[in-house]
């Protein structure tokens, strides 16, 4: 199986400096960590919105950034998904073509919004279609910004806190959609948190930052929750 | 919700375009006929006219040149990261700054056949760029121009920087992220420029009258014609029209900023 992330690299900003190595395979591998240990600046290093001073990113088998050899792969040349925080959608397009637009695989506006339309019905956005972003609540601005991270057919996908802006009910209800979307989706994530509880349910396993270093890292033991071989969107059933 | 906002709703990008662009033409329709009736000068419309219609083939793609070159600039001034810039937008924006006179001056000095750049020129274009209304689009647009590039420049620098990363994320080439990103949500600050640009095109008046002359039929635009006939009854006509115009242009453009395109 090729490597879905491979990274050793290294980035200073300020006093803080980053220093990290670690593989991903498969499944869901969430950066856990206090606040300000280097997370989501990993994320931001990976998606290729920065540039480390060292060091080295593989995404899928393909080198991505090379700083010895100066190889920085445009972000959107890294076949990446991402999930941000504040869910970053396009607030002057509709919820359909805010995930339309992602959508790399598929040539014609009408192909583009078939996959977008279907992704839209697995997170449970399939009465948002023509909303705007802003009408939309903190839930279901998520939800969508999931389909638009999953519909590009990303080699990885990145979520950076996706959880931490919501109240509790809606945290509870997303984590388990995020875990049950990913896991059928069969596509590897890297998901950063602060909070333990929603490491220890959503991950694989489990990477711990601190002050900008790998400190740990732990397999989760799962019972097998169903296949999760790649399947297109359109052949999934609900 | 009101009534007008929920139509708007209701309505597709092609059709809320469509509305804009047919309350534009109807505006300036009204205002001609507007103009036409309030007046009382109907005796004077042969002399009305022409300047009328030379103002709109001018002001037009005047306004569409200079916001073309104004954005253009405006982004590369708001997202380049060059040296110079700032020296850049100073010299874009000379034409506020300098009389319009000295604009003519130096438009001639670049566009007349006689200079080696306005012989160079002519040649290029296959005519003459002075004493036409090429001459006088160009000194309108140049007029326009600098509203529009700091005004450009200023609301893309406003626009959120993490929702274009965002766009990035979603594969977008930044040529895209641009036109489908950062224009449409920079189009308020951007139609504010447009409008004043657009103002500034429809009643400039040194420049035009150095490089156009101040031709009947040709290149005797609105401005330029009120002050020809200041002590005749048609300055009347004259000045309600070009009110009319500008009412019914700034109208128009102030759609396209609100439309929720």
């Amino acid at each position: 199986m090729t490597t879905a992330l491979d990274v050793a690299m290294a980035r200073k900003v300020g006093e803080f400096e980053l220093d990290v190595a670690f593989t991903v395979e498969s499944g869901i591998s969430v950066l856990f960590g206090p606040s300000g240990a280097g997370k989501s600046l990993t994320l931001a290093l990976i998606a290729g919105l920065l540039r480390p001073d060292s060091g080295t990113i593989a995404i899928s088998g393909h080198l991505v950034t090379d700083c010895a050899s100066r190889l920085y792969v445009p972000t959107q040349g890294r076949r990446i998904g991402m999930v941000f925080q504040d869910g970053l959608l396009l607030p002057h397009r509709t919820v359909l073509d805010n995930v339309a637009l992602a959508v790399r695989q598929a040539k014609g506006r009408r192909a583009r919004r078939a996959i977008a339309r279907s992704w839209l019905e697995r997170v449970g956005a399939e009465a948002l279609l023509e909303r705007r972003p802003g009408s939309l609540s903190g839930g279901q601005r998520q939800r969508v910004a999931l389909a638009r991270g999953l519909a590009g057919d990303p080699a990885l996908v990145l979520l950076d806190e996706p959880l931490s802006a919501l109240d509790s009910p809606v945290r509870r209800e997303l984590r388990d959609l995020i875990r049950q979307v990913l896991v059928s989706s069969g596509i590897p994530a890297v998901l950063v948190t602060h909070d333990a509880d929603e490491a220890e349910e959503l991950g694989d396993e489990v990477i711990a930052y601190d002050v900008g270093r790998v400190t740990g890292r732990r397999t989760i033991e799962r019972p097998v929750e169903r296949d999760a071989s790649r399947a297109a969107p359109e052949d999934e059933s609900r | 919700m009101s009534r007008g906002r929920d139509i708007a709703q209701s309505l597709g990008t092609r059709e809320k375009a469509a509305t804009v662009a047919v309350t534009v033409v109807v505006g300036l329709g009204a205002g001609y006929g507007l103009a036409h009736l309030l007046s009382g000068y109907i005796a004077y419309w042969g002399v009305v006219s022409g300047p009328f219609f030379v103002t709109l083939r001018v002001a037009i793609p005047a306004t569409v040149i200079a916001g073309i070159l104004g954005v253009a600039l405006g982004y590369a001034l708001a997202k380049g990261r060059f040296p110079g810039r700032d020296v850049l937008e100073s010299l874009g924006s000379l034409p506020i700054i300098l009389p319009p006179t000295v604009i003519g001056f130096y438009l001639l000095e670049v566009l007349s056949p006689g200079t080696q750049v306005g012989g160079f020129l002519t040649r290029v274009v296959g005519h003459e760029l002075v004493y036409n209304v090429y001459g006088c689009i160009i000194a309108s647009a140049l007029a326009g121009f600098p509203f529009m590039m700091r005004a450009a420049r200023s609301a893309i620098e406003g626009v959120d920087p993490l929702v274009e990363q965002a766009a990035r994320t979603m594969g977008l080439p930044n040529w895209r992220v641009a036109l489908l990103v950062t224009l449409p949500l920079a189009r308020r600050g951007i139609a504010a420029g447009l409008t004043i640009g657009c103002a500034r095109a429809l009643g400039e008046y040194g420049a035009t009258l150095m490089v156009g002359g101040d031709i009947n039929g040709k290149t005797r635009t609105m401005s330029l014609a009120i002050l020809d006939s200041f002590t005749t009854p048609e300055r009347n006509t004259m000045l309600l029209i070009l009110i009319l115009m500008a009412v019914a242009a700034m109208t128009g453009v102030g759609l396209l900023s609100r439309s929720r395109t």
